[in-house]
């Protein structure tokens, strides 16, 4: 299915709660709000038109100093973290994508491991990198930066000059128990 | 060195130093620390092609107890940093470091929060090679380098 026909039937379907669409060269992608996320993304897996069966990717973006969308320079955009979902139907041969504005000083988006088993390490990516907190993960630890990294590197207000160094003995890498979930 | 004048002779005169020190810089034994594309440059080094065994140090071990010289071939995060502290140790003395490439030598082209800015921050290193990766000429020369190194050492300094 064509991205443009799938932006309208998610305006059709969920009407107001589509905060705004957007347009590229084909690539289509609609904003929604954390709250509409899971209902949003479980209509786009189970509706037999989409069928959006794998989801290929989960991003972060931190939009600190960023302005606005529209032409005004000095406006402020309303939220400061947006997390993009990039989905994949095998069957369909088509791709869409979900971006989720994060206007809640929490900073508290829904996990979708409930819809896509496959989320687990991509959302302990976003938790890792910008301290994006996923309810309901079964496990969410950092997945890349080390043990005792304290803070998100990836948001614009960390030093860009920091270090943080490791100084345990690996003993501990090879002695916790991992939970894999 | 004229040495056939001396083959009538039962006995030959010389250091300690200069005879340990020979055989140590000819039967150097690499454990490649390989963690990103100079590792595949590595490959080249002990291929056919450029072959390190010319050079003595063709014996490649993945073992740090077997092993005399470390090959940190490519980018050490810091999460990794632990790991490289922990296979030096690991390795019986007398041992040599080389550094290979930009990134284990100084961070390279990373500065940022994961990656260790140089080696040497963690483990002293004898030898570092320029290169982003290095040629294998580059690497045979690190080796070169490292022999000469070793043939100015005193035995009796690594006890």
């Amino acid at each position: 299915m064509d991205q443009s026909q799938i932006t309208d039937r998610l305006k059709a379907r969920f009407g107001e709660r589509i905060l705004s669409t957007y347009a590229m060269c084909g690539q289509e992608a609609v904003t929604i709000l954390p709250a509409d996320l899971v209902e949003v993304l479980t209509f786009l897996r189970d509706e037999p038109e989409l069928r959006f069966n794998m989801l290929m990717d989960v991003g972060g973006v931190d939009y600190l100093g960023f302005g606005g969308d529209g032409e005004d320079e000095d406006e402020v955009r309303s939220h400061r973290f947006e997390i993009a979902y990039q989905m994949f139907s095998y069957d369909l041969r088509h791709r869409y994508r979900v971006k989720v504005a994060v206007k809640d000083d929490s900073v508290e988006v829904p996990s979708l491991w409930e819809i896509w088993r496959g989320a687990n390490w991509m959302e302990r990516e976003v938790f890792d990198m910008f301290g994006i907190r996923f309810t309901g993960h079964p496990n969410l630890r950092r997945i890349l930066n080390h043990d005792d990294f304290v803070g998100h590197p990836l948001r614009k207000d960390y030093p860009i000059t920091k270090r943080q160094k490791l100084s345990r003995p690996i003993d501990h890498l090879l002695t916790d128990k991992q939970e894999w979930a | 060195m004229g040495l056939e004048s001396q083959l009538d002779n039962p006995f030959l005169t010389t250091t300690i130093d200069t005879v340990v020190n020979w055989g140590r810089k000819y039967s150097m034994w690499p454990l490649p620390f390989g963690t990103a594309c100079c590792a595949v440059e590595f490959m080249g080094v002990v291929g056919p092609k450029y072959d390190i065994s010319r050079f003595g140090a063709e014996l490649v071990r993945f073992s740090p107890r077997q092993a005399d010289l470390l090959l940190v071939m490519g980018t050490v995060t810091q999460k990794m940093a632990p790991i490289l502290k922990q296979i030096y140790d690991q390795m019986p003395q007398p041992k040599w470091v080389v550094s290979m490439g930009a990134c284990a030598s100084s961070g390279g082209f990373y500065d940022n929060y994961s990656v260790v800015q140089g080696i040497d921050e963690i483990i002293p290193v004898d030898i570092y090679v320029a290169g982003c990766p290095p040629t294998p000429e580059n690497v045979i020369g690190a080796v070169y380098k490292l022999q000469q190194k070793i043939s100015q050492e005193k035995v009796a300094a690594w006890r």
